[in-house]
This record gives structure tokens, sequence and C-alpha cells, in this order.
């Protein structure tokens, strides 16, 4: 017993750095093309995109022709807003800079702990379990192990031949009642503010919608031209070939730029899925008929991995998400190989300027989407669950290649 | 109550006298096992048929953690059969952890703590003669039967992706509508529909047998815990068992008859069978955990020989845990995609009941601290209890924050937090209780050394089973899952040898039985001694087949 509580020990030790460190990073490369990444290998781009200047997905592109203008709210300096970047080069850029993962963050290594945090919520939520809950309930359960050895030492039948008749003392009653009061209460504070600050987001600089399907998961760039890409998980040989972990690895990442605050739209299309990333601490069902919201934001461009984390089905285990986060140059080119367009890019064809969300604004998320199958948010509270199969039979073996055909580029 | 009085104070007279006439005549063996309504019979039936359902549910655990030992997807397909695939060899994955779950919620703890202690100890702790409705007890107890039938069935006819109902215990639509297509779903919601009119039909018994069958002078506030905490639990199950009776029945027309009730396309709302769902789930934790607690302060007052200290407190904290059991079920939906306010709310809550559950834990210290403490196999059980309940206990505090939950739920941490309440909290009570009472229940000691060694490698073994499960949930790994990440390997194959540890433990415990049952020395009326103070203690081991007669009186 006492090793258990060397291992709470252990666990709580695992506590979150205090902050700043990754603040400071944040829009490393500025400007350019991606520096070192640029370099590093990537031998079996999937499909990779060979050929310079190749055209984006024809409906993709008309989307974005109907993209109007939109106020600049990625918030970083290397960001150019005027130009259009040129296709040539960013594709070439964002294949050969796929991120590879770095040990010990973004996935799990087998810690007896919490995965280091990388978003504002996570370190306030991995401070609050580290420092604030594990010491109490460690030194509760500590308190009771001592009490009950004490007792088992002292009151044993040999020590203590005469058992005494007490049955009550009202102070001991009231106080064991009022201290775990007081003790919840000083876990209650932090635990609401917790709470707030989760649902409290800054005004978000990108919008993707989530879809998890059985058993891959959709994401869709409204803010973007509404492309979607499918993201399937690797095979275990290309997990391997591509130096990621197996069950973790997808094909088609979501990218985001570093430093903006991304709010993730998730519904789904089937049965409930859940996405989860623990390195961000976000964690969102994903309900047919409904549009959850949630949020993140990280500073530190890398490779960060979640699974879909509610019960959908036999492949349950085998769609994983991976989020790469980027620097605003690389996402702008990502967006570009991907065929969407940055906001402010193209120039409005209508006056509308609230078309950033398709929840917001439906008729022009609509339109954005219009290539796009789980384009469901044409609704506000039911997006078309169009991948709902009318009958009741799952279908079993159809999805992946379906998602394979479907994917872009 | 009244009328029944009039010979009571002549039970001490009559008690050996009625061992030897028609109070012990019992009917041949079909008619006493088959159409029993002997409380103690049916009790026993409870316990036989909750051991065989342990059996196979702990097999079924084995079997995962077989597949878990390693990583990738070693056993699955051997299990699934020839020329399946492998969604087929993942979909049994998930038929195994949904009967894991479902038997031993509806078929292991709930039949052995309410079905079999309940019924073999209620009647004799009260003082009356059997349970108010003796035919509605036998049909509560025939109705399992069929509805273990139908869950097992179920594993054989085809579920969707394959054969088998895959949807977890929780059955969540769509999951469990549009996503399972094939009749093993349905089966599994008639077991479940069978299980809960079991329930209903035994709660309704154990209310009106402890409201109007006590033994005069007998008042609420003398009832032994063990009664109190079945009372509680008895409500529970009036209340909330019925509601899941409506969730499932929606399925099953949502899933046959064309209604939309969780169907998004229809206008329903797949939430909405989460709310239904944990409205009658979060109490049914309760009703695994309260009749332990009251075994557990049975069993802790007897071995510290020494009344329990705080009784009053120690009951109505019981009720405090039923009643804030119903207001609390929205923190297992953390991230369904709640208001804010909501889950504020259900975060508060949620917290409040590790009050009178702290309330419950140092009341034990309390009872122990100045009695004359022996270590019997029973009280090692309770004291095991004590601890480990505890440590489920805070790891429960810790889920209770709804901004906390965001990160653990549905990973192993919940997996961890909710064994160390259940498989070291429901399950070393049912052992103390069985350990406690099996001298009473047989008229044969059992074997003191075997229930110790039974005791030690069950306590380290499920230790070194759940409790690497903290930190694979904490790094991220999720529930439900046949394969994960390469990283979790070394915590999975610490828990893998855990449950061996374990499983040896329990082939201690089935020796210990038969060689018990067989050669085990004759139990005296009241083995334990001056610390056992309860009425059952007052009558031979086994008790004659009809006790009180004579109703004793309380004073």
């Amino acid at each position: 017993m006492k090793t258990l509580h060397k291992l709470f020990a252990v666990a709580a030790a695992f506590g979150m750095v205090p902050a700043a460190a990754a603040l400071a990073q944040a829009p490393a490369p500025s400007s350019g093309a991606p520096g070192p990444a640029a370099s590093a290998p990537a031998p079996a781009a999937p499909g990779s995109a060979t050929t310079p200047g190749q055209a984006p997905r024809d409906a993709i592109s008309a989307a974005s022709q109907a993209s109007p203008a939109q106020p600049q709210q990625v918030s970083s300096d290397g960001m150019q807003t005027g130009e259009a970047p040129s296709n040539a080069s960013v594709a070439a850029s964002t294949m050969a800079s796929r991120a590879t993962p770095t040990p010990g963050i973004g996935q799990p290594d087998g810690r007896a702990g919490l995965q280091d945090q990388v978003t504002p919520i996570g370190k306030e939520a991995a401070w609050f379990h580290n420092k604030i809950l594990m010491p109490i309930i460690s030194i509760i359960t500590l308190f009771v192990l001592v009490l009950l050895l004490y007792v088992i030492v002292r009151f044993r039948r040999g020590a203590n031949p005469v058992p005494s008749r007490n049955t009550h003392n009202t102070t001991l009653e009231i106080v064991w009642t009022l201290v775990p009061v007081l003790i919840l209460v000083a876990i209650a504070i932090p635990s609401i503010r917790l709470l707030a600050h989760q649902y409290s987001p800054p005004r978000a600089d990108l919008t993707v919608k989530v879809t998890g399907n059985q058993w891959y998961w959709t994401y869709t760039y409204p803010d973007n031209g509404g492309f979607e890409i499918v993201s399937n998980m690797l095979s275990a040989e290309d997990a391997k070939k591509r130096g990621e972990p197996r069950l973790l690895g997808v094909d088609e990442r979501m990218v985001v730029p570093a430093g903006a605050t991304v709010k993730v739209i998730v519904t789904a299309a089937d049965v409930i899925h859940s996405w989860g990333v623990p390195a961000f601490w976000v964690k969102m069902d994903a309900v047919p008929g409904r549009l959850n919201e949630t949020w993140f934001k990280v500073d530190r461009p890398g490779l960060y991995y979640g699974q879909c984390v509610e019960l959908c089905g036999a492949r349950h285990a085998f769609m994983p998400i991976a989020v790469e986060v980027v620097s605003p140059a690389q996402f702008r080119a990502w967006i570009a190989s991907k065929g969407g367009t940055m906001p402010g890019a193209a120039k409005p064809k209508s006056p509308d300027a609230t078309q950033n969300s398709p929840v917001e604004n439906p008729g022009a998320a609509a339109a954005a989407t219009t290539q796009n199958t789980a384009g469901g948010s044409a609704t506000e509270t039911s997006p078309e669950p169009s991948n709902i199969s009318a009958g009741t039979a799952t279908p079993p073996v159809s999805s992946q290649g379906a998602a394979e055909s479907k994917r872009g580029n | 109550m009244t009328d029944t009085t009039a010979n009571a104070s002549h039970f001490h007279a009559h008690e050996a006298h009625d061992a030897h006439h028609d109070a012990d005549h019992k009917p041949g063996f079909f008619a006493r096992w088959f159409m029993s309504t002997n409380h103690k019979d049916i009790g026993t039936l409870y316990l036989i048929f909750a051991i065989v359902a342990g059996i196979i549910g702990g097999t079924i655990s084995g079997l995962m953690r077989w597949e878990l030992a390693e990583p990738g997807i070693q056993h699955l397909t051997t299990w699934v059969g020839q020329g399946k695939t492998m969604d087929e060899a993942t979909h049994l994955w998930n038929v195994l952890i949904t009967a894991h779950g479902l038997i031993m919620v509806f078929f292991m703890v709930m039949p052995a703590m309410i079905g079999g202690f309940g019924n073999w100890f209620v009647p004799l702790m009260i003082g009356a003669p059997d349970m108010a409705f003796p035919r509605m007890n036998n049909i509560s107890f025939w109705l399992l039967v069929p509805a273990f039938l139908l869950l097992l069935g179920s594993t054989l006819v085809p579920g969707g992706t394959g054969n088998g109902a895959g949807t977890g215990w929780t059955v969540y639509a769509p999951l469990s509508t549009s996503g399972s297509s094939g009749p093993a779903v349905d089966m599994a919601i008639f077991a479940l529909h069978l299980a809960g009119a079991s329930s209903i039909l035994g709660a309704i018994n154990f209310i009106t047998t402890i409201f109007n069958m006590r033994a005069p002078g007998m008042t609420l506030h003398k009832m032994p815990l063990f009664v109190w905490s079945v009372l509680v639990t008895a409500f529970l199950l009036l209340l909330a068992l019925p509601v899941l009776a409506g969730a499932i029945t929606m399925l099953l027309t949502d899933r046959n008859f064309g209604t939309h009730f969780f169907d998004a396309q229809g206008g329903g709302d797949p939430v909405l069978y989460q709310h239904l769902f944990w409205f009658f789930g979060h109490p049914e934790v309760y009703i695994m955990i309260l009749p332990g607690f009251g075994m557990v302060s049975q069993v802790v007052a007897t071995f510290s020989r020494k009344p329990v200290f705080g009784y009053l407190g120690m009951a109505y904290a019981m009720v405090a845990i039923g009643v804030i059991g119903f207001v609390v079920w929205a923190h297992h939906m953390f991230t369904v995609g709640m208001d804010v306010n909501t889950k504020m709310y259900f975060t508060a809550a949620t917290m409040v009941i590790a009050v009178p559950t702290g309330i419950k834990i140092f009341s034990w210290i309390a009872t122990m601290w100045g009695g004359s403490l022996t270590f019997e196999t029973p009280m090692m059980w309770a004291l095991g209890f004590i601890f480990m309940f505890t440590v489920g206990g805070v790891t429960g505090v810790v889920l209770a924050n709804g901004g906390i939950d965001n990160e653990m739920h549905d990973t192993y941490y919940v997996v961890a937090h909710f064994h160390y309440v259940l498989s070291l909290g429901a399950v070393f009570s049912l052992f103390a209780g069985f350990y406690y009472w099996f001298g009473k229940m047989s008229g044969r000691m059992y074997n003191e050394l075997l229930g110790q060694l039974h005791f030690w490698l069950f306590f380290i073994g499920v230790n070194v089973l759940f409790f690497p499960m903290h930190f694979l949930g904490m790094d991220g790994m999720q529930r439900r899952v046949p394969d994960y990440a390469d990283a979790f390997a070394d915590w999975n194959k610490v828990a893998s040898y855990g449950f061996m540890l374990m499983a040896a433990g329990m082939i201690v415990f089935f020796v210990n039985i038969v060689v018990s049952l067989l050669a085990g020395r004759k139990a005296e009326g009241n083995y334990w001694g001056e610390g056992a103070t309860t009425l059952e203690w007052t009558l031979s081991s086994p008790p004659p087949f009809h006790q009180f007669e004579t109703l004793p009186r309380i004073d």
C-alpha cells in the first residue's frame, strides 16, 4: 500500500512547468517558406503533390471565389493578407514539411501522469490537477491509511482486550462533516473558475468543423473556402515508414496555425464519436444532430495526437486524430495546397462579411461548402446527417475505401 | 405489527423447540428449489446464480486482459473463428466489454447483494419469519434466469458488424439503434427489461418487509445498518429502474417500430437517451455499493466488539447518498456538449456526495477506535474495503470536476475509478459478507487459512490490476479499445499480471468453498462471539427452515 502512495506521488510530480515557455516561440518562422522543417525527410508523402502548380479541386476553388473579404484575424505578423501564395511553391513545401512527432509531446509516452499541456486551458487544468487535486487526494488517502494502520496496531485484541462502549462524539462528528465541506469548497473554487475559462474562449481566428464518421474524421475549413479533408488512420507499416506511432498517425492531418484561437465545431454523421486531444485538454462528443463547440489555442508548432473517445463500433480504436500546428505561413501554404483560400485573399463577391462561421451565417456557409458532403452546417441546429444510412445496417467495410476515393489531391 | 406481538415474550423458550418440529420441515427437492417461497432458499439461489454469473463475467474480463496484455490484436481473431473479418473480431471485443459490464452489474453484484444477502439476512435481522411476499420473491429470482439466458443468447445472433450486442453496457443510441442491426441488441434490451422487473419486484418486497414485518420493539432507528442499507437501496431501485425500462423501451421502438426518440433525422436527440440512462445509471452505482456499506458496518462492529459509532449518522448518510445520487447523473456526460452552468451545477452536486461518504469512512474507523480488534477473513475484507473505497472515492472527487473530466472522460482513469469502487469496493464487501455469514448460511465454517490467502492474493492482484489504469488514463488511453498505442504497453502488461494474481485468489476462493462445504467445522449459532449482536446470531447455524415463529422482542 505504501508503494501505491509512492506512485501517487510520482504522478503528482509530473506537474506542469508554469506556462510561459511556449508563448515566446509562437510565430517562429514568420515569413517565407518554412525553414528547417522544409528539409525534413518526407519519404512517402501520400499521393504526393509532385506536380507544381497543381490545380486545386474545382468545387473548392469555385467556392473560394465566392468567399468574401475577411478582416484578417489570424494574429500573426507572418501572414501576408493581400497576396495569394503561389501554388507551386506551397504544394511542394507543405508536403515536405510534414512534421514528425516529438517524443513526449502530444502523444502518450507511458508516463504515470498527464500529457504535457500546450493550451492555456490545458495548463490551467493540469496545474489544478497536479498542484491542487493530487496533493489533496493523496493526503486524504494517506490520512485514512495512517488511521487504519494505527487502529489496527493500537486496538488489536492483544493490545486492547476490553473494548470501549463509546459510540458517540458529537464534536468529532461535526468536525468530520465540516472539514470535508471546507476541502470541497477549496476544490470547487478553482474548479468552477476552470469551467468558466473553458467556456469563455477568445474571439476565434479560425473555425474548423470536425465530423465523426464510422470510422474516420473529416475536417472542414469554412473560413478557407469550405474544403474538406478526410482523415484516416495510417496502417502500421505506413506509420512505421513515416516515423509516426502506430494507431495514432493519420494520412491527412488537421492543420492549424500556431497562436491562433481555433474554434472547433464537432458533429457526427452516423453514431456518437468523441473528438479528443489529450495535450490540448479538449474532448467534445460528436453527436449526430448537434453542433458542439469547443476551442483551443496552441502556440507551440508541432504534432499532437488524439483518438476517438466514445465507443462507436467495430473500429472505435482505429480512428485517431492528428493535429499539426504550423507557423501561419505554413498554414497559408497548406490551405493553398488543399485548394482553399485565406480569408481576405479573394475578392468579395458579396457584401456579406459574416461568413466566417457556418453557424452564424447558414446561407453563406452553405454556398461555401457545396462540395462538402457533411455541409450540414446549412441549418443551425440540425446539420444534415447525410451520411447516416437510411437503413439500419452499418456499412462495415466500405467506408475507408470510400474515404480513400474522396480524398483530395 | 401490533397484532403479532402476543407471544413474542416466549421467543427464547421456543427457539430450540422450533428447530426440531415442523419449523424445519423442508419440501422435496423440486418443490424446495424451483417453487421456493423461503427467503433463505431464495437467497441461496441468488448467491449461486451470482457466483455462476461472476465466473462468466470474470472469465470475460480475463479474455480482455489477455488480449490487452500486449499491443496489437493477438487473440480476438482466433476467438471470433475462421473466415471472419477483422471488423468482426473487433466487434467481438465490443461484445465482450458489453457482456462484462452487464453481467457484473445486473447478474453478479445486484443479485448477490440484494437478492442473496438481502434475502437471507433482512428477515433474520429484523426478526421476521420471511419476506412479506414470498411468492413474489420467487418470481423475482426466476425472472433473472431468462434474463441472463437472453443476454448470453444475444452473443450468438447478429448484432450489426458481427454477432452479439457491441454497444457497451450503456447501450447509447444511435450505436444501439441505427448502428446495430440484427436481433442481438433487442435480446440484450429484453434481458435488461426482465432483470429490471425482477429488481423492481424485489425492491417492493424489501420495502414492504422492512416497514411492516419488524419484530416488536425493532424501531427504524434500532434496525441493523445492513437493513437500513437494503431499505435505501430498495427505494433507489424502485425509483431508478422504471426510468431505465422506459429508456430501453424507447430504444426498442426506435429500433423496430420507426419512432425517432433518439434519432436526429426524425427530430429526436441521442443525448436524451443518455440523460434517461444516467438518471438510472447513477443511482445504480449506489445500488451496487450501499448494501456493501451495510455489510461492512456489521463486520467492522462485530470484529471490533463494539457497537457501530455514530449509528444515526451512518444511517442518514446512506439516505443522503441515496437522495443526492438522483441529482448528479449528468457528470457521466460532461463531454456531451453541455451548458456551462449545467456543468457547474453537476460539478458541485457531485462533490457534495463526498461528505456523507466521508462520514461513513470516518465512522468505521471510529467504530474500530477503542475496540478489541481481531482480523478474521471478513474483517480483512472490510478493512480492504475501507481503504480501497477511499482511493476510489478520491479519484471520484477528481472526476467530479467538469473541467478535469474533460481530460479523463472515457479514459482508463474512469475505468480505474469505477473498478476501485466496484471491484475493490462492492466485491470486497461481498466477500466480507460471504465469509462473515458463510457459517450461518451453510452450517460449516470456512477455512481461515484459505480465506486469508484468498484475501491477500485478491487484494494485491486487483491493486496491481487497476492502479496502473490511472496512469494509462492520465496519459490518454481511451476506454473500450482492443488495441492501443505502443506507449501504453508497459502499464497494460502490469495490469494483466495483476489479473493473474487476482484469478489465483479466486481459485483459492472456490477451493475454500468446496473444502468448507464438504469438510468444514460445524458452525455454532454465534460463532463470532460477543461482537455479533444482531438477531441472526440468536439462531442456529444454519437457521431453522422457518424461524421466528414466535417473534423476538427487542428492548
